[in-house]
């Protein structure tokens, strides 16, 4: 699959976008946000309203009432037209994954020799059927690998063009349907029930299909209803107050229907009410542009109240492997001899390790790899016998390995190990190293320290979280010694050595009984039980069946750092939310001082003082914020779907600054948006 | 605004402060169940009552439990002072044989005193008798006043508890907050009283001579004046530390008798607040964080200090119309000046004002100065502060629990804005909390929209109505404001004590009391039942200036946008007509 990085409106979802934001004028559509069904029945009032005036008389000039109900509509169009152009975006990748789903036949074993096959429509599979996939076919749904070996192309999921090896035991045997084997062949036990395997539930994610409100969106859906109901309340009593103020001073007419309406939804948080839906959308598009499928939208959610990140140590703190970091040579021995006996003796080693060894002699003394085949060198291998490698030349044995072996080694030739080179590896083994002895015969000639490298820039990421307020844990097999070196150079708060399933399990559990909520990645089976406490679980796409079952997302760049953009995700989810709600609340008072005086005119002519924009008449003024209310939704549609900017600050900081650009901008906006609407609407001479 | 005027603020307000502190420490550990050894002497009476009630004080409460126990409680209340008003007349301690009051005035005084707002539709002493007074309005002074801190001890406790089911038991905090915290205090500031010259008898009316006299009506000369007395210091004490405010006589604390003196006008200023102040320590202090309790109460007092200054500020400035006939009423050493209509010269404006933005701060209903007489602005902010919620500062404990239900809103909105569901003191708010909170806000809200339209568009409604234009409107918007938000001040200019007003503003202070309680305790209940959170840096701060402006500005938000319409066709318009006429 392509990624998909749509530009916001890119043609195609905009031309479909325009087409859904009519077809959800249905009722039955509307009545999902009550916010906006109360505008749309504002609209349908309206609409009569203007038949009135056109049909009989009224008491307001049937264009004004046209223009006030045309942008009214406009007003639940802007609505539907942002949610169906954030619902596009995840339809887009929806659709690119549907490609890779075309209907497979599979090869059912029907016999207990898992000779004989019989040809299954893949929707047809049950759990439990055995079915084969040879070279060149395509996986016909989940499952997992129960005989063989192959390479497999996943990229129809994860987008990544290089094969992986699936075989059976062990980690690497889950396979995802969709995915096509390349090479070799393998059997596969069916694990999920047709239109329930990972790619279905993927789709059907970022389709949005079975988009659920989270429980955030729920209480501020109330929030918003309450606020509604609230207006209503004010704008149906303005009313009885308008007839009897007409009736105590007698002069001027009761405020009209039109006007009541106008009010209404200017008042109405309509802003984040059309925006809202939209939101959840394109938080859950903006996870998935990252690679990390959701199941629900309540772990994104989640994901933004993470307190503690449980990160395991290997591929995510550090890399993958240890690398020779230093020579220590023996006393009477020069470091550049060891380095060249450990090059040597690494020669032929072609382990991470024993590369790192080539590199770091070829940084440090600029050592390069010899014509071999001229010395005619005898390689030994590493043998778990001896717990050695090395190399034979010209009549030297050179050798590398564990301090015990190498002094075994040199001890039955003669020799014996200097007590400069034991405490060397003593000190290399206490700060978290691992120590590699090399000899020359019976000579030893030094350490060569190896050790696991902490990835650059996690430092600063781990104290970008702990302003975040995310207090992260490293797990690790190691020792608590080395444990703790690395955890200290890498700057996490607390670390878990020779850590075991359970006792991954009960840290979560202890972290959480303390009221925390807590992430982790996880990619083998044993990680499983851990990822279906954790609250916010992230499984590798390259990981285990049960792993993936057992998380709530799956990452499908098996990047387990990807941990801390999800958080972010989560956290700029709440964030648009919290802000466009106070932007709308914020723009009430604006609406207030240009609606007021122009629906009591004729009444109360001196509340004109509060027409603190001098707009020009009475219904222009209505009109504007009418406008004005319809035009910010789509000038806020980029803002719902980009999300609002998140920056690891502290709590208060974050607060501080968005109330003065949402809060304190809200406040603004809308008196010079009004104005400026209210001015051009004169010079075209339109009101 | 004159020097005198910011002494005299300046010492109320001081008073004030100095005596919260400790009051709320000390009931903090009455409601925590420890009484301090110098209030062990009222331990025995605790316990009699107890034994008396057959109340197992050990025995906790769920919420609900709790609820059903404060609605039978109200509910015997309500019949009990109904009954006594109808009956009257036949019953002892009524030395001027005031008969039955009538059914629909007896309605509304018994709800309006259940509810701990003493809306008072009747004129005191011509209508009660010294029995009634006594046992059914002063009573319910002190238990209503205590339901309320009840159901706010609750509140603390869901935030305090964790995954709890209950939540204490109502008999006890009813109880103990009678006898610990409004007994002590009234009877101490009673006995002040009467040394001021607070009237306190069981002896009939007394017929004085006229020391200037006069004719009436008819050109006949009037020789002597009946003097309505009665047991009132007693009542006024708690009238003024329970939020409640029904006075004694009809124009209430306007009555030399009820307040004689400055010193009595100021002791009875700060007992008017005590109460509600002192709980936001006594907030601080159970939930083992004081600073929360202080930025409550900033946050109250961020609101009511500058409504303070407003309403002293435009009383002050007088009046155009004045203006334009050349009277010198300038403010000064030498004359009060200003606008002085409808107000005790024993008092000046400054009391005046201080007094109309307290009580109605405070939901205490009583009046040292007619608030109707005041100019349009000053009228407006007693009503907003009403409704407001009669959340700065409040009744006792429900102008509390009230900021704390605004309190959760405005963390809702801080903690989506820093990217965390929200949480308000270690627990997480969610749709239930929201949901309760929106009700509590919503519905004293649309009660006084609601029942001001009514009363407007009845002839009913406009018939008692006594002055017209903007003005007459003011007078219905502000009898709603006060019934449905529990407050019980009146306005005046509005002849409220007939069976459609008495019958509306008993509903609305029905539904202003309870469907602010019973969502409350719904709150609590759900709260305890939660686990507790620990703070950590990715925690909003609530007791930071900023969460402090936060608050008020969702106070005020709610407020203004809620009566922003129904305030400009009354004392906005109002405003503007008399200034640019």
């Amino acid at each position: 699959m392509t990624r998909i990085t749509p530009q916001l409106f890119e043609r195609r979802i905009f031309a479909e976008a325009l087409r859904s934001s009519v077809l959800k004028l249905d009722p039955r559509v509307q009545l999902r946000n009550p916010v906006m069904f109360t505008v749309y029945v504002g609209s349908l009032l309206t609409t009569v309203l203007w038949a009135q005036a056109v049909l009989t008389s009224s008491d307001e000039s049937s264009g004004f009432i046209l223009a006030v109900s045309v942008w009214l509509w406009f007003t639940v169009l802007f609505a539907n037209f942002a949610e169906a152009i954030a619902e596009g975006h995840g339809k887009a990748q929806a659709a690119s994954l549907k490609k890779s789903r075309t209907s497979v036949i599979a090869r059912k074993l029907v016999d207990a020799e898992r000779q004989e096959t019989v040809d299954v429509a893949a929707p047809d599979l049950k759990i439990g059927d055995l079915v084969i996939v040879k070279a060149g076919e395509t996986i016909p749904t989940d499952g997992e690998v129960v005989e063989g070996v192959a390479s497999v192309d996943e990229s129809a999921i994860t987008g990544e063009s290089a094969p992986v090896v699936r075989e059976s035991g062990g980690d690497r045997s889950s396979v995802t349907g969709g995915t096509r084997v390349i090479s070799d062949w393998l059997i596969i036990q069916v694990k999920t029930l047709p239109g329930q395997s990972f790619l279905d539930r993927m789709i059907a994610m970022v389709e949005g299909a079975k988009r659920q409100k989270t429980p955030n969106e729920i209480a501020l859906a109330i929030l918003l209803a309450a606020l509604t109901l609230t207006f209503l309340l004010v704008v149906a009593t303005l009313l009885p107050y308008s007839i009897y103020s007409v009736f105590a001073s007698g002069v001027g007419k009761p405020i009209s229907l039109t006007v009541l309406v106008a009010l209404f939804v200017c008042l109405a948080p309509t802003t984040i009410g059309a925006l809202l839906s939209a939101i959840g959308i394109a938080g859950m598009n903006r996870l998935s542009q990252a690679n990390v499928i959701a199941m629900s939208g309540r772990a994104v959610e989640a994901a933004g109240d993470v307190d503690v990140l449980m990160l395991d140590k290997t591929g995510t703190i550090t890399l993958g492997n240890r690398q020779a970091t230093r020579f220590i040579p023996a006393s009477h021995i020069e470091e550049q001899e060891l380095a060249e006996a450990a090059h040597l003796a690494s020669m032929a080693d072609e382990t991470a390790e024993g590369r790192s060894i080539a590199v770091l002699a070829k940084k440090q003394f600029g050592l390069r790899g010899r014509d071999l085949a001229s010395i005619k060198p005898h390689f030994v291998p590493f043998s778990a016998r001896t717990r050695m490698s090395g190399i034979t030349l010209d009549g030297h044995e050179i050798r590398k390995g564990a301090a015990e072996a190498v002094e075994t080694h040199v001890r039955s030739l003669g020799g014996q190990m200097p007590e400069d080179v034991r405490s060397a590896v003593q000190s290399i083994a206490k700060s978290g190293g691992t120590p590699l002895v090399v000899c020359r015969d019976s000579q030893v000639l030094g350490v060569i320290e190896l050790k696991d490298i902490v990835k650059g820039g996690i430092k600063e990421r781990f104290a970008e979280l702990r302003q975040m307020g995310i207090k992260t844990v490293m797990i690790t097999g190691d020792n608590p010694l080395t444990a703790a070196a690395i955890a200290a150079e890498a700057g996490v708060d607390d670390f878990l050595a020779e850590a075991t399933p359970e006792a991954k399990l009960s840290l979560i559990r202890d972290y959480q009984k303390g009221g925390r909520l807590v992430a982790m990645t996880g990619d083998g089976t044993n990680d499983a039980p851990a990822l279906a406490q954790a609250d916010v679980a992230v499984a590798m796409n390259s990981g285990t069946q049960a792993a993936k079952e057992a998380g709530n997302m799956v990452d499908l760049d098996s990047n387990p750092t990807k941990l801390i953009e999800i958080v972010n995700i989560g956290k700029q989810l709440l964030m648009t939310r919290g802000a466009l709600t106070t932007f709308s609340i914020a723009n009430d008072i604006a609406k207030y001082f240009a609606i007021l005086p122009a629906a009591f005119a004729s009444t109360y002519p001196s509340l004109r003082a509060l027409d603190l924009m001098r707009l020009t008449s009475p219904s222009s003024a209505i009109l504007s914020a009418v406008i004005f209310n319809a035009l910010i939704i789509i000038a806020l549609v980029p803002l719902a779907l980009k999300g609002v900017a998140y920056r690891p600050v502290g709590a208060a900081q974050l607060l501080r600054n968005n109330m003065l650009v949402y809060g304190l901008g809200g406040l603004v906006v809308p008196f010079i948006g009004i104005k400026a609407i209210d001015l051009f609407l004169t010079v075209c001479h339109l009101v | 605004m004159t020097n005198n005027g910011l002494l005299q603020i300046g010492l109320f307000l001081g008073g004030l402060l100095a005596c919260a502190k400790p009051l709320g420490w000390y009931m903090a550990r009455v409601y925590e169940g420890q009484t301090p050894r110098f209030a062990g002497w009222l331990t025995p009476v605790e316990k009699l009552l107890y034994r008396l009630c057959g109340v197992d004080s050990a025995q906790e409460m769920t919420w609900r439990q709790y609820s059903y126990g404060i609605l039978c409680f109200s509910v015997v209340s309500f019949l009990a002072v109904y009954g006594i008003q109808r009956g009257q007349g036949l019953l002892p301690l009524n030395p001027q044989g005031l008969s039955a009051v009538s059914p629909d005035s007896s309605f509304n005084t018994a709800v309006s005193f259940v509810t701990n707002t003493n809306w008072q539709g009747y004129g005191g002493e011509t209508t009660m008798s010294y029995l009634t007074q006594m046992v059914a309005l002063t009573v319910q002074n002190f238990v209503s006043a205590a339901v309320g801190m009840a159901v706010l001890v609750v509140m603390i406790r869901g935030f305090t508890r964790a995954n709890a089911g209950l939540i204490g038991n109502f008999w006890v905090d009813l109880v103990r907050g009678v006898v610990y915290i409004l007994l002590p205090l009234s009877l101490a500031l009673a006995v002040v009283l009467v040394s001021q010259g607070v009237v306190q008898t069981f002896g009939s009316y007394r017929e004085v001579p006229l020391l200037e006299l006069t004719v009436d009506a008819s050109g006949q000369p009037v020789t002597t004046q009946k003097i309505a007395v009665g047991p009132a210091a007693s009542q006024v004490a708690i009238k003024q530390l329970g939020t409640n405010g029904g006075g004694f006589f009809n124009v209430n604390s306007a009555h030399p008798l009820e307040n004689p003196t400055p010193l009595s006008n100021w002791l009875e200023l700060i007992s008017i607040l005590l109460i509600p102040v002192s709980l936001c320590f006594t907030f601080g202090e159970m939930v083992g964080d004081r600073r929360q309790g202080w930025a409550i109460m900033a946050a109250m007092g961020v609101i009511f200090v500058p409504l303070l200054l407003i309403v002293v500020v435009t009383e002050q400035q007088g009046l155009p119309g004045l203006s334009a006939l050349h009277i010198d009423h300038v403010a000064g050493d030498r004359q009060s000046g200003g606008n002085m209509e409808g107000k005790e010269t024993r008092f000046g404006i400054v009391n005046s004002a201080m007094w109309a933005v307290t009580t109605t701060a405070a939901s205490n209903g009583s009046v040292n100065s007619m608030h109707d007489s005041f100019t349009p602005l000053g009228g407006l902010v007693p009503m907003w502060l009403m409704q407001l919620g009669e959340v700065v500062f409040g009744g006792v404990g429900s102008g509390l629990y009230g900021m704390l239900v605004f309190a959760l809103v405005a963390v809702f909105i801080a903690g989506l804005m820093v990217g965390r569901t929200p949480e308000y003191l270690g627990k997480k708010i969610g749709a239930f909390e929201m949901k309760m909170a929106a009700l509590a806000i919503l519905l004293p809200c649309a009660t006084v929209l609601v029942g001001t339209a009514v009363a407007v568009l009845t002839t009913a409604g406009r018939a008692t109505i006594f002055n017209s234009g903007p003005h007459g409107f003011s007078e219905v918007l502000y009898a709603f404001s006060s019934a449905g938000n529990n407050n019980g001040s009146a306005f005046a200019g509005l002849g409220a004590n007939n069976p459609f007003y008495n019958g509306m503003l008993g509903l609305a202070m029905l539904v202003g009391r309870f469907w602010v309680m019973l969502p409350v305790l719904a709150i609590a209940g759900s709260l305890a039942a939660k686990k507790k959170i620990p703070v950590g840096a990715g925690t909003l701060p609530t007791h930071t200036p900023l969460f402090v402006g936060l608050l008020v500005a969702v106070v005020i938000v709610v407020g203004a946008l809620s009566f922003f319409p129904a305030l400009a066709l009354g004392p906005i318009v109002e405003h503007l007509q008399m200034t640019t006429n």
